[in-house]
């Protein structure tokens, strides 16, 4: 069994109004560091072992349904998960 | 002609997009669940707003992927009528019907209220019955509109003229080029975030939406009814 977690976020060339909504808000309250924030998405999925390459499945599901390439890059980590 | 206004478990325009179809445009229609195996019987394919599955993940990411979806890809290719509106525009972007994706609105606020379009293009099966450049009143509700497509991507766009409609004077939403309605390449697939089928009489408003839904049935008559 693997644990899987996977980012998703909106591509650097996209602008993400909701990332620049909670930096100003951030900076209102005078953390003036904080040069960017992006909003994304954190997906935790537990998969069974399969004849399949869990890498190559994580990637498929990824391109297919958990981003929109279109707008969002995806990353990942494949943890493997010790029975219980 | 025969529309079928497919039922997603979310949408909550199908009422009046049948409503539209029915009683002010006059023509068949039917409701199509979400789990439908074929289309073969319709003419025409609507695909209403509201939230399918809840919106979950993104608008319209789980909706593309059930079952009723590969046969609206069927008809698109048959070069059957497609028409996605505010959700169901959502859809066909998911689905890649048609090109690009949506953001949240600039403002992150849910807008609800009559907006100007402009009519770029009046050579669809959508919209031949405006005129070019006509300033049309239709009703926009949506909190993911901001519609966003890559440079090469929106140079196609323009060069096939497949810019429909956009929002005229302020842009709502913020999305690209004051887009609100893209027709695909080969002009049979419309997804649009305004709400036609909610401007087709008078005492609600507007009937500005109606000649989007003439317009298909022009089409469609002059392509299939046999001249005497």
């Amino acid at each position: 069994m693997y644990k899987v977690k996977v980012f998703v976020t909106l591509r650097e060339s996209v602008l993400d109004p909701q990332g620049t909504a909670v930096k100003n808000s951030l900076h209102t309250m005078n953390y003036n560091e904080v040069s960017d924030v992006r909003i994304g998405k954190f997906m935790e999925l537990n998969i069974e072992k399969s004849d399949r390459d869990v890498e190559e499945v994580v990637i498929e599901m990824c391109e297919r349904l958990l981003a929109n390439v279109v707008i969002e890059d995806y990353r990942f980590e494949i943890e493997e998960a010790v029975a219980q | 002609m025969r529309f079928a206004v497919i039922v997603f478990p979310g949408s909550n325009c199908d009422v009046d997009m049948y409503h539209a179809v029915k009683d002010e445009l006059g023509a068949d229609v039917e409701y199509v669940w979400h789990d439908a195996e074929s289309l073969d019987e319709f003419d025409g394919i609507l695909l209403p707003g509201g939230f399918s599955y809840g919106d979950y993940l993104r608008s319209g990411a789980i909706a593309r992927f059930s079952n009723v979806m590969k046969e609206v890809v069927k008809a698109a290719e048959a070069g059957k009528p497609v028409l996605g509106v505010c959700n169901g525009f959502q859809i066909l972007l998911e689905a890649g019907l048609l090109p690009g994706a949506m953001r949240r609105n600039e403002s992150l606020k849910f807008i609800c209220r009559p907006v100007e379009l402009k009519v770029e293009n009046n050579e669809t099966m959508f919209s031949s019955a405006y005129e070019k450049d006509e300033v049309i009143t239709i009703p926009i509700a949506h909190g993911e509109g901001n519609y966003y497509c890559d440079e090469e991507t929106l140079a196609k766009l323009k060069d096939n003229n497949q810019i429909v409609f956009t929002y005229n004077g302020s842009n709502p939403n913020g999305s690209l080029e004051n887009i609100a309605g893209i027709i695909n390449e080969k002009g049979n697939v419309l997804g649009m975030m305004p709400h036609p089928e909610r401007a087709v009489d008078e005492l609600l408003g507007g009937a500005d939406g109606l000649k989007l839904f003439q317009s298909i049935v022009k089409q469609w008559r002059e392509a299939h009814v046999v001249k005497a």
